[in-house]
């Protein structure tokens, strides 16, 4: 058991790396311009919210992963 | 240099020493009054004391308080200030049980100085960018804010999660905070390398009075205080990300409850107990379909376990949490 939480904090630690790689990949490059004095606060409010889908995916993932990782102990 | 490291052992040895002699008068204190509660998991239910915060924010007080007058630091001010205004909520929960949801909200509250401070003084509190290890920053200025006022309770609740076990809450939140620390220093970020020392100092201080077996239990105050200046370190250290590394198996701990009450609860409002005794008072899982899964229950999943061997089966995960989390800390100045 103590070998399968290990390898959870391992694979939620990649999943940190990877999740900032897509993050900075979609939100870094992404400007919005034309609106103005509202661009700074659009440009915000979109990324705001790629950012917290990209969360709300990550932590479907790790419900599925964690699943997979103690499928025997949780049923128990 | 050298002052800063003269700095950094003055803050330390305030840290450690306040902690360690404040905690036998509390402890004396505490029993006088019978504010007591019983250690379910010891054989016979020896009543231990409650709460230690008072303690644990004395250490804090008088160790950055001192930093404070040698360098005025807003990001420092920011540190006392949060922790202590969690200090107080934990304090208000430890006297009077408030509802599930008052004391997130209390503690995202608590995030107000780390805001204010961060407006009187721009780029010295925080910067509204997250950096990640390989790839990088992302600035995000509007969103930040809610990062800022979400990590309070995150990190505040997710360390008095893991409050189960003797010594566990002060054992682990000195494992994550020295890798903070550490890490800090990695990234040049000195300043606050040396705020954070306390909050290991004050932990390891804690620790010899809450290890097993307990003389006493830090409660909310103790544990809401430890997490909540966690937090803000992370967030004026500009490490989120590591900080966040630091902490997996307390987040995995709050993430498997979440996930199995699918609500936010408190610990005494459920039903049924993940863990139960075996008749040599071992901890073993329990059967029971409604407890919820918890990271003690699924060390204990496959043989019972003494309370003590738990503790050090969660201090191995802190290690090696510890240990990503300074990998991460060098993997900050690699680009891919």
């Amino acid at each position: 058991m103590k070998a399968s939480l290990y390898v959870y904090i391992f694979v939620m630690w990649l999943m940190i790396v990877v999740g900032g790689g897509i993050l900075i990949a979609i939100l870094g490059p992404l400007k919005i311009d034309g609106f103005g004095k509202y661009s700074e606060l659009l440009d915000s409010t979109i990324k705001a919210a790629i950012s917290i889908l990209l969360v709300v995916l990550w932590i479907f993932i790790m419900s599925k992963i964690k699943n997979l990782i103690f499928h025997k102990q949780i049923k128990n | 240099m050298l002052e800063k490291t003269i700095v950094a052992i003055i803050v330390s040895a305030i840290a450690f020493v306040t902690v360690y002699a404040v905690t036998p008068p509390l402890i004396k204190t505490l029993e006088k009054r019978k504010l007591v509660v019983k250690d379910y998991n010891r054989v016979g239910g020896a009543n231990v004391a409650r709460p230690g915060g008072p303690s644990v924010i004395a250490g804090i007080l008088a160790s950055e308080t001192v930093l404070y007058a040698f360098y005025s630091s807003p990001a420092v001010l920011a540190i006392i200030l949060t922790t202590f205004l969690a200090f107080l909520v934990g304090l208000a929960d430890d006297r009077k049980v408030l509802g599930g949801w008052f004391k997130p909200l209390a503690l995202a509250a608590s995030a107000a100085p780390i805001i204010l401070l961060g407006f009187y003084a721009p780029h010295t509190v925080y910067e509204p960018q997250l950096s990640f290890p390989l790839f990088g920053y992302v600035k995000i200025p509007l969103l930040y804010f809610a990062l800022i006022v979400f990590m309070i309770p995150i990190t505040g609740n997710t360390i008095n999660s893991i409050d189960v076990l003797n010594g566990v809450a002060s054992g682990f939140m000195t494992i994550a905070s020295f890798a903070l620390t550490i890490s800090l220093f990695i990234v040049h970020n000195y300043d606050i390398a040396i705020a954070s020392l306390p909050l290991g100092f004050v932990s390891l201080a804690f620790y010899k009075y809450h290890k097993f077996p307990s003389k006493i239990f830090p409660g909310d105050s103790g544990a809401l205080t430890l997490g909540a200046m966690y937090g803000t370190i992370a967030i004026v250290g500009h490490v989120e990300i590591i900080a966040a590394v630091a902490l997996l198996p307390a987040v995995i701990n709050s993430f498997l409850f979440l996930s199995s009450v699918k609500r936010i609860i408190e610990h005494r409002q459920l039903k049924a107990n993940p863990v139960e005794h075996t008749e040599d008072f071992k901890l073993k899982a329990t059967a029971d379909k409604n407890a919820p899964v918890t990271l003690v229950r699924l060390i204990v999943a496959n043989r019972p376990m003494t309370e003590k061997e738990v503790g050090f089966a969660i201090f191995k995960l802190a290690l090696f949490s510890a240990a990503l989390a300074i990998i991460t800390a060098f993997m900050m100045d690699v680009r891919l």
